[in-house]
């Protein structure tokens, strides 16, 4: 193991052998019921609906209201909500999940298998962003009783794959509210009705929005809080003004800048979190148009991976809060992760060796090729990454010319237009390689398909794992697959994985139980209590 | 009777003419943001992440981006005489609801702006042209013209900090408390909107103090003020009736055309101060290339300008009454 480990992820990743310190409250400790958590919101989604939009800024609101058949939990890897048990079968071609009984949607009807079965049909497959690729192969779901539902899929599907799913994945929603009519045009989708802690309130488009308890929760005594109060800011600074004086009591996704997270953290009744997100880490990469022929050469991608100072961007650019990544399945990810694989240090030396080899010699003014650099615009991580990278690789004789652009224009220059050479992205991890990691290396896909390979790379032996790893239903067969996968990456290095990021949250001192679970920001916050 | 008839025509005339000039606003939105590169579903995708290779496109159908973009600008405009702007992409829902939600909170945070900085800038000039290169008059010009160099942003960020963090006497943000409410609702709104309001008419104050103080010193003398004054005329009456009516021609025009400035400075404040106004929607619609939120914030800012200076007009005539006898003969 040569990459660096800073202080705080060696505290994030130890996490599961000792509790980090804000996860020991005293057992003796009582949970106060009552009080409003208000917390910041950057963005309003147009859709809280989380079963067509799997994102974190809707979950950010919505998984309190809608829940999952199952959460994340740092001590047993899932928490059964909806679902109490499930098992997949040994051929893959079905997956049996047992619901939990008693449980009512907000507006009182009973939450049944048939809810299950209309989700997944009516929504996952067809309409999420996510579940269109988890559940192509979906046929259809048996529901023999109440609380059983079988998903039935046309071809071997890892149960291993649909277990990772979900917490992300399979957000039940009400058959009976969304049964007739357009799905994507219901109501519901803005004022959502689930089985959730807390019930939808209201919105005040530009305002807030305003969740209330769920006084017939299926779990006992939960949940702690009255209102949960989404106040929308959009300026960072203004958040951490808001939070220093106590008019909002947390912000989530790193929405402060970072480096006003040392000042907050010495602000008295103010405390800054660094873990609860290891579930939907980031990795930041440099992405690469394979259709120039320079970058289309292996050794021209390992100078570049030799000229860039991973540590360098978690110390400086990401403060501490990163670690350098060995590739895109992240440290955090032990079930998958392996660090078996080829390394490239810090040696620009190295880097210019292999350019000088590659034939790509210093011309008379320095200067070897010149790239251009879309750095991706939506995090401060990112964007300075983009400087960094553009100063890293003019030090090896590759001069850069750095091209901006907000969002939308990003996406659609990189991943439909592939008018770049080399971008700045930031892929996210979902707890499995086959939800939204495989696609970063799968070749043949058409132009258009964002956060995934429009790089012009296309490998026959790359793309016969992942289709391996696709349908493999033996968890150590395909664990082993994702390995040889990882190492296969390692070697090409299709795209460059630099560092893997996730969020911090700053919170005052009186909310407890923040960060309790890999997902925490996205989950339930039944068990969210104030302290008086 | 021939009076109002020229009248109703001169309004018609004048009416015809703003109706074609929104047409050409509506135009032109529509164009910026189309070649403007990635369309609403690229900005999307961006905030909600990836799909696979036909999520794009089933989102393009249900997000009305189907068509070719002429296609579409008919459709818009075909509308759009009907005054439906239609359906917003970033909200889901009809933009003229969007709109309306947020009108009353721009006119407030706008007028009580235009308001305070015309009638403090105003008393300001005033006051410094009393005694033209006076220590006065140099301290309210320097004041006022460091400030109007000043970026919105800053004079935000820094009221922010002195007045709700470190003296937390007002509140960071927000137009109301939530969850948390104590006193009464309008004072509670009032208190939420002194920053965003004071820094909104400090940035614009630098230009009344200077025309002002200009149109002042000019007015002092005139032919008519020195005869006021030989008639044995001073005091406040020489100051409010002989200089300053006649001053308040540039002022009240200024008024007008600050009207439209203050449009574009309310996107930096109401982002700083989270003001659900029309500047942070329109810097939304710009960032999530929803084009007809965009097209109808600026439409209705532009009948909102158009507003604000058919009621300049009117004020012409009431401080002068020339303007009135004139109207008909030339000007339209």
């Amino acid at each position: 193991m040569t990459f660096a480990l800073s202080r705080r992820t060696l505290l994030a990743s130890t996490a599961a052998v000792a509790l980090p310190s804000w996860l020991r409250v005293p057992a003796a400790f009582a949970q106060t019921k009552g009080g409003t958590l208000v917390v910041a919101a950057d963005t309003e989604p147009r859709s809280l609906n989380p079963a067509i939009v799997a994102s974190n800024g809707v979950f950010y609101v919505a998984s309190k209201v809608v829940e999952p058949l199952a959460e994340m939990d740092y001590q047993t890897g899932l928490r059964p909500l909806l679902a109490r048990s499930w098992d997949a079968s040994d051929d893959g071609l079905s997956f049996t999940i047992h619901l939990r009984e008693g449980v009512t949607w907000h507006d009182g009807e009973p939450f049944t298998a048939a809810d299950v079965a209309f989700s997944a049909m009516e929504v996952w497959k067809p309409l999420q962003n996510l579940g269109r690729v988890v559940f192509k192969d979906l046929e259809t779901v048996d529901t023999p009783d109440d609380h059983t539902a079988i998903l039935r899929f046309a071809v071997p599907t890892p149960g291993q794959l649909i277990e990772n799913a979900l917490p992300a994945l399979t957000s039940v929603l009400p058959k009976h509210v969304y049964a007739d009519g357009d799905i994507a045009e219901n109501p519901a989708n803005l004022e959502p009705i689930g089985t959730g802690p807390f019930k939808f309130a209201e919105h005040k488009p530009g305002e807030f929005y305003r969740l209330v308890r769920n006084e017939d929760y299926w779990e006992e005594g939960k949940p702690y809080l009255d209102e949960i109060v989404y106040r929308v800011l959009p300026d960072a600074s203004a958040k951490s003004a808001a939070i220093e004086t106590g008019e909002i009591d947390l912000t989530a996704f790193s929405a402060v800048p970072l480096t006003d997270l040392a000042r907050l953290e010495a602000t008295d009744g103010v405390t800054v979190i660094p873990g609860g997100y290891e579930g939907i880490t980031y990795d930041l990469t440099v992405e690469i148009n394979h259709r120039n022929p320079i970058l289309a050469n292996v050794d021209v991608r390992k100078a570049i991976a030799h000229a860039i100072d991973r540590n360098f961007i978690v110390d400086v650019i990401f403060l501490g809060y990163a670690r350098a990544a060995t590739g895109l399945v992240p440290a955090s990810a032990e079930a998958f992760y392996t660090d078996d694989v080829t390394l490239y240090d810090f040696d620009p030396a190295a880097a210019e060796a292999l350019l000088d080899e590659a034939g790509y010699p210093r011309g008379s003014d320095g200067t070897r090729f010149s790239v251009s650099l879309r750095p991706a615009p939506w995090f401060n991580e990112s964007r300075a990454a983009g400087d960094y990278v553009k100063q890293a690789l003019q030090r090896v004789g590759i001069a850069v010319e750095l091209v901006s652009a907000d969002p939308g224009g990003h996406i659609k220059a990189v991943y439909t237009d592939h008018d770049f050479d080399l971008a700045i992205g930031t892929p996210v991890w979902r707890n499995d390689p086959a939800i939204s990691t495989t696609v970063l290396y799968q070749g043949g896909l058409p132009p258009g398909v964002p956060f995934a390979n429009q790089y012009g790379y296309d490998s026959a032996e790359m793309n016969e794992l992942i289709a391996a790893g696709a349908s493999e239903v033996d968890p150590a067969a395909r664990v082993a697959i994702y390995a040889d996968m990882q190492r296969l990456a390692a070697d090409e290095l299709p795209l460059l994985p630099l560092v893997e990021f996730t969020f911090t949250t700053v919170a005052r001192e009186r909310v407890q139980n923040v960060a309790n679970n890999p997902r925490w920001a996205t989950s339930g916050w039944a068990d969210v209590w104030l302290d008086a | 009777m021939r009076g109002a008839a020229e009248a109703a025509a001169r309004i018609g005339a004048a009416l015809g003419q703003r109706v074609v000039v929104l047409l050409i606003v509506a135009v032109a939105v529509f164009a910026l943001l189309e070649v403007a590169k990635g369309d609403a579903v690229d900005a999307y995708l961006a905030q909600t992440g990836g799909g696979d290779a036909g999520y794009a496109e089933t989102l393009r159908q249900s997000f009305g981006l189907a068509g070719t973009v002429p296609d579409r600008l008919f459709t818009y405009l075909g509308r759009l005489v009907r005054l439906d702007l239609g359906t917003s992409v970033a909200f889901g829902r009809p933009v003229t609801q969007v709109l309306a939600e947020r009108l009353p909170i721009t006119l407030i945070l706008m007028g009580s702006a235009l308001l305070i900085t015309s009638v403090v800038g105003t008393i300001l000039g005033i006051v410094a042209s009393r005694r033209p290169g006076g220590v006065v008059d140099t301290l309210v010009i320097t004041v006022a013209l460091v400030l109007n160099a000043t970026p919105g942003f800053l004079v935000a960020l820094v009221g922010l900090l002195v007045f709700a963090v470190m003296l937390r006497w007002l509140p960071v943000g927000g137009i109301g408390t939530i969850g948390r409410a104590e006193g009464s609702p309008a004072l509670d709104m009032v208190r939420h909107l002194v920053l965003p309001v004071s820094t909104l008419a400090l940035t614009y104050l630098a230009l009344y103090v200077r025309v002002t103080r200009a149109a002042m010193i000019e007015m002092a003398g005139a032919d008519m003020v020195r005869t006021a004054r030989a008639k044995g005329l001073g005091g406040r009456r020489l100051l409010l009736r002989h200089e300053l009516r006649p001053a308040l021609m540039p002022i009240v025009t200024l008024i007008g055309v600050q009207g439209s400035a203050m449009l574009g400075g309310s996107v930096v404040v109401e982002t700083v101060f989270a003001v659900p106004g029309y500047g942070s929607l329109a810097a939304m619609a710009v960032a999530q290339r929803d084009t007809l939120l965009l097209a109808g914030v600026v439409l209705s800012g532009a009948v909102l300008v158009v507003a604000v200076n058919a009621l300049v007009d009117i004020l012409y005539g009431v401080i002068d009454p020339r303007v009135r006898l004139a109207g008909a003969a030339g000007r339209g």
